[in-house]
């Protein structure tokens, strides 16, 4: 995908140049992988011995079971962020103003902390919860806020004249929401909820933290026992970028769709650089919602 | 409070691990960033997919694992690096890096193409055409997202402590055991956090509206 405004098609000379760089780049790409492959090999990390455990079933139970946790947790905290960020992010453009600050700070408060800090304080702070229950606290309650921006972008995002049109014809501000704008809204969201499970997913990782048995916890036990170091973390890592790049395909597909079918752009919400979806054409980015974090 | 206070020494130390993470990270991230949106609208097809490859890998894959993957699993095939903190450096610029370049060539794609056109037929280099008509308004639509890439750096950073780097996240760590004062120590966490990302997110929106398209 290269940039339209940078290049043009090419004529004979730079399709020369470019066939010779493709050739010189291959060549060059070949020898850091011939390279690396052998790096592996001398260090004995290409035999059998070492990948063959992860096609017998205990092993890979094990680790497969990790990645069943790594969902369950992710699908809990995603249901109850979504149960705290949708009134939420109504409360932040409410017309109310105590609700609105109010809101506000929630949304500024746990969008500044590292979910790192959250997770500790619940797996090791003042309330004592399982590991499960302190690593879905933390993502629902830091999601929550993230979700509570999506939506308001989403909401945001939305044509001045549907909510116009909604109080023309008599609806009052609930009811506009209710049946005109929230349902639209939602509709876009969607590619972005999305979105957001993929670094949900990810987040589960610092699970390690409470000794939740999710993936990377499971794998680096596996590293441990089996001394398979190198492996049990490549394996995982794998799985996770199996299950992520299937998500963001999807989100991407979707947003796609839309766009084709409603017209709707993208929801571009401040602070969320890994937004994994990205249009064939990058469209100019709008900013939807407020400044900062 | 008091043990907060007592140990307020360490806290500060720890905000200055975590700036400097932070700061060294975003700057290596910057240029791996660069190299890769060039990687990636390059004409050159090998390149374009090397490109394509890293940001694919990196984005999908938990910080936490390459971390982990980097620090312990690296040196079972011979690749050590012996300092925690260069090797959070290294993993953080190259996590980042990716995303970097994904909001770089946002940017490059959202100048108007004809702006490109008009360069070429004024006969502009295609240095010329980089330097003079595409990055400096490449750059107005870049500075946002690369804000809030700085801003999630600051969080992602307390991925250090994975390895005991003694940041912000480290230095709480270490303290809990010692402690039963909760509430008073992660206010503290807190509020050192929010010390070093509100600033920063004021300066990246007094950034954008410096930028912006007054219309």
């Amino acid at each position: 995908m290269t940039a339209p405004v940078l290049a043009e098609a090419q004529g004979p000379k730079a399709r020369r140049r470019a066939l010779v760089g493709s050739v010189v780049a291959a060549v060059i790409v070949a020898a850091f992988v011939v390279a690396a492959v052998r790096r592996l090999d001398a260090n004995g990390q290409l035999e059998s011995a070492s990948w063959r455990p992860f096609t017998t079933w205990p092993v890979a139970k094990f680790l497969l079971g990790g990645l069943v946790n790594t969902v369950k947790v992710a699908v809990t905290a995603m249901g109850i962020a979504l149960a705290i960020g949708g009134p939420l992010a109504l409360a932040r453009i409410a017309r109310n103003r105590p609700v609105r600050w109010l809101a506000g700070l929630y949304v500024q408060f746990f969008r500044g902390l590292p979910l790192y800090i959250l997770i500790l304080f619940f797996g090791f702070g003042p309330i004592d919860l399982t590991p499960f229950w302190s690593l879905a606290a933390g993502l629902s309650i830091y999601n929550g806020a993230v979700l509570a921006e999506i939506f308001r972008a989403g909401i945001l995002s939305l044509d001045r004249g549907q909510g116009e049109a909604a109080s023309a014809i008599g609806l009052g501000y609930r009811q506009g929401m209710a049946y005109v704008v929230v349902p639209q809204a939602v509709r876009r969201m969607v590619p972005a909820i999305i979105s957001q499970l993929v670094t949900l997913l990810k987040d589960t990782s610092l699970g390690v933290l409470v000794l939740y048995e999710e993936l990377l916890r499971r794998s680096r036990l596996n590293a441990e026992f089996t001394q398979l170091t190198l492996p049990s973390l490549v394996v995982a890592a794998v799985l996770y970028i199996i299950v992520n790049s299937l998500l963001s395909m999807l989100a991407t597909r979707l947003e796609a769709r839309q766009r084709r079918r409603y017209g709707a752009g993208r929801i571009d919400v401040a602070g969320l650089e890994d937004l994994a979806v990205t249009s064939a054409k990058a469209g100019a980015m709008v900013d939807q919602s407020s400044t900062g974090i | 409070m008091q043990f907060v206070l007592d140990n307020r020494g360490l806290f500060f130390d720890g905000m200055r691990t975590t700036a400097s993470l932070t700061l060294l990270s975003f700057a290596a991230a910057l240029v791996v960033g660069a190299v890769v949106a060039a990687f990636r609208i390059s004409p050159i097809p090998p390149l374009r997919w090397v490109g394509a490859t890293y940001v694919g890998l990196v984005r999908n894959t938990p910080l936490a694992v390459l971390i982990v993957l980097f620090f312990n699993g690296f040196a079972d095939a011979g690749i050590i690096v012996q300092s925690r903190y260069l090797s959070a450096v290294i993993v953080l610029s190259a996590y980042t890096g990716a995303f970097v370049a994904e909001t770089l060539r946002a940017g490059v794609n959202a100048v108007a193409r004809g702006q490109g056109e008009a360069a070429r037929a004024l006969g502009l280099t295609f240095p010329q055409v980089l330097t003079v008509v595409v990055l400096p308004q490449a750059v107005r639509t870049v500075v946002g997202p690369l804000g809030s890439i700085f801003i999630a750096l600051i969080k992602n950073s307390a991925l250090a402590a994975l390895i005991s780097v003694q940041d912000i996240s480290g230095v709480t760590e270490q303290l809990i055991t010692t402690t039963g004062d909760y509430i008073p120590l992660f206010a503290a966490a807190a509020a050192a956090y929010l010390a070093l990302s509100l600033p920063a997110g004021f300066a990246v929106s007094r950034l954008e509206r410096r930028l912006a398209i007054k219309r």
